[in-house]
């Protein structure tokens, strides 16, 4: 059976407008696409849809509230509520470092919540 | 008064600021000097928790706290100095600031100042929105920093005008956080964010998206409790037959952003009325000479990729000097060109042009004239009002001493 679908790539800001055809297993043609990244995100797109997920996540005793996070992969679309439910329901102690893993193999998906910013103990604000 | 004396002074800690400053102390400026009026470095950034920044510049998606804290590592290398909580009360034409923080007000001489203000949202007023006063209106990137930074919801039943990005990412950004995303209003055709944006905030959660209508009243009278809207006609009048009533206890404003220009206009600098930032040459000098600009003071950019390696050339450009302008050719925006930058050319070679254009094109010709004299003819695959085209044309001497204009337009 063949299925074709119109879908706007979403990996860079030029927003390419490609035209995928599938046979619901694999990809059989791609078009419209500037660059390579194009041909896999079409692929993904038909096949496979995901997300990359950024929110926040709760902090204690940080120069701010909050810390940002990102998931280290994109997560399937079918579970990002899933996901940020989880996101949700913690909360971590400051300091919290960029990169570190705020909470791994979430909801069983072999990808981690990572902190995309450094959060400093309360009052130990420096003024660089 | 504290008197302190630099080679560069840069107006702005933001991603243009710090880009500019890190630039220009790696072309050799000894002491270079940040003044930020915030807290923290990074400007918008670190509210912009989502990722697509740096993909053109690095090949990599960050998010915008990892990109501004990128750059904020390489300024701390460098010893770079910066000034925070400083507010910059004047620039004179002598290159000299004046600032106040909390220590007092400080007089700081500088050979090259760089200004990088950035710019700010358009509000209620700039649109001229009719009805009550009640709370519950605030301007999308006002919303962003509560939920982002503060841990403060704005509302739970939220409606939003104008499908600028900022207005697209906050309405996944609150249908994250639980609250009801009622649709996007847009007065145009068309969405005036970038299309990946509609894809991923709004079709991806089924956020409606309004196009050709409008908001003809708000309404509320402690808090918002219902917006009107109604579809516009050809010259975005709103059709009252259309008007239907929307209730929700929150409005967010994407409108657009406005360089923050106060201090160069108090300088008199020549201003762009089309940019709203200050008309530069080549090197992003400014009318006044020494005094250079860069990011969204200069113009509103799409992507902080751009941006950033624009305010490295200011960076640059601020150090070296340019020589005295003898000559220069004025660049006009033709047919299909809301602006062009730089707005004069003052030497020959290699220019670097950014434009934007006026209404989406399908496959234009973008052509550049000066006099009867063509400099290019060049085909796009496509032109859209929210991506900045960049191309770059060699201009001759003869060019610059004549009196012609250089003239860029689309056609088709």
């Amino acid at each position: 059976m063949d299925n074709q679908k119109r879908i706007t790539c979403i990996v860079c800001p030029l927003s390419c407008k490609i035209l995928v055809k599938t046979n619901k297993k694999r990809i059989e043609l791609v078009h419209g696409n500037k660059c390579k990244k194009g041909i896999e995100y079409a692929r993904s797109e038909a096949l496979d849809p995901r997300r990359m997920l950024t929110s926040t996540v709760l902090v204690k005793y940080g120069d701010w509230p909050l810390v940002s996070v990102k998931s280290s992969k994109p997560i399937p679309k079918d579970i990002i509520y899933k996901v940020l439910n989880e996101i949700k329901k913690i909360s971590i102690s400051a300091p919290v470092k960029m990169g570190q893993i705020i909470i791994s193999n979430v909801a069983g998906t072999n990808i981690n919540i990572i902190a995309t910013k450094n959060i400093k103990k309360e009052r130990e604000v420096d003024y660089i | 008064m504290n008197e302190k004396s630099v080679n560069v002074a840069i107006i702005g800690g933001g991603p243009a600021g710090l880009a500019a400053a890190i630039s220009a102390k790696k072309n050799g400026a000894e002491q270079v000097l940040i003044l930020e009026r915030n807290s923290w470095l990074g400007g918008i950034l670190p509210q912009c928790i989502h990722d697509g920044f740096g993909v053109e510049e690095l090949g990599k998606s960050l998010t915008g706290p990892e990109y501004s804290e990128m750059y904020i590592d390489m300024v701390k290398k460098l010893k770079i100095k910066t000034m925070m909580e400083t507010m910059v009360l004047e620039l004179n034409k002598n290159k000299t600031i004046i600032a106040v923080n909390r220590n007092g007000i400080y007089k700081i001489k500088a050979k090259a100042i760089i200004l990088a203000m950035g710019c700010r949202e358009k509000t209620r007023w700039n649109a001229m929105i009719p009805g009550n006063r009640p709370s519950g209106v605030y301007t999308a990137g006002v919303a962003q920093s509560f939920i982002n930074l503060y841990n403060i919801m704005p509302g739970k039943n939220v409606l939003i005008l104008g499908s600028g990005d900022v207005g697209l990412i906050i309405a996944r950004r609150l249908k994250f956080e639980g609250a009801n995303v009622l649709g996007v209003v847009e007065i145009l055709p068309y969405s005036s964010g970038l299309p990946r944006n509609v894809v991923q905030c709004l079709d991806d959660y089924d956020i409606p998206l309004y196009l050709n209508q409008t908001i003809t009243s708000i309404e509320g009278k402690e808090r918002v409790e219902q917006v009107t809207i109604a579809q516009v006609d050809k010259n975005k009048n709103p059709i009252i037959s259309t008007e239907r009533r929307i209730k929700c206890d929150t409005l967010l404003l994407s409108l657009g952003l406005i360089p923050e220009n106060e201090l160069s206009k108090k300088t008199n600098i020549d201003i762009d009325k089309q940019t709203g930032g200050p008309i530069v040459d080549q090197h992003l000098q400014t009318s006044q000479e020494g005094i250079f600009a860069c990011g969204n003071c200069l113009q509103v950019y799409d992507t902080v990729d751009l941006l950033s390696k624009d305010a490295k050339k200011a960076g640059k450009n601020a150090v070296l000097a340019p020589d005295k302008i003898k000559n220069f050719v004025k660049v006009k925006s033709g047919k299909g060109v809301k602006y062009i930058i730089p707005q004069i050319v003052t030497k020959p070679g290699n220019i670097f042009f950014t434009l934007r254009v006026e209404k989406p094109y399908e496959i234009p010709t973008l052509v550049v004239k000066a006099g009867d004299k063509e400099l290019m003819r060049k085909k796009l695959p496509w032109a859209n009002p929210a991506n900045m085209v960049e191309f770059q044309i060699n201009v001759d001497k003869e060019t610059i001493i004549s009196n012609d204009l250089i003239e860029v337009m689309l056609d088709g």
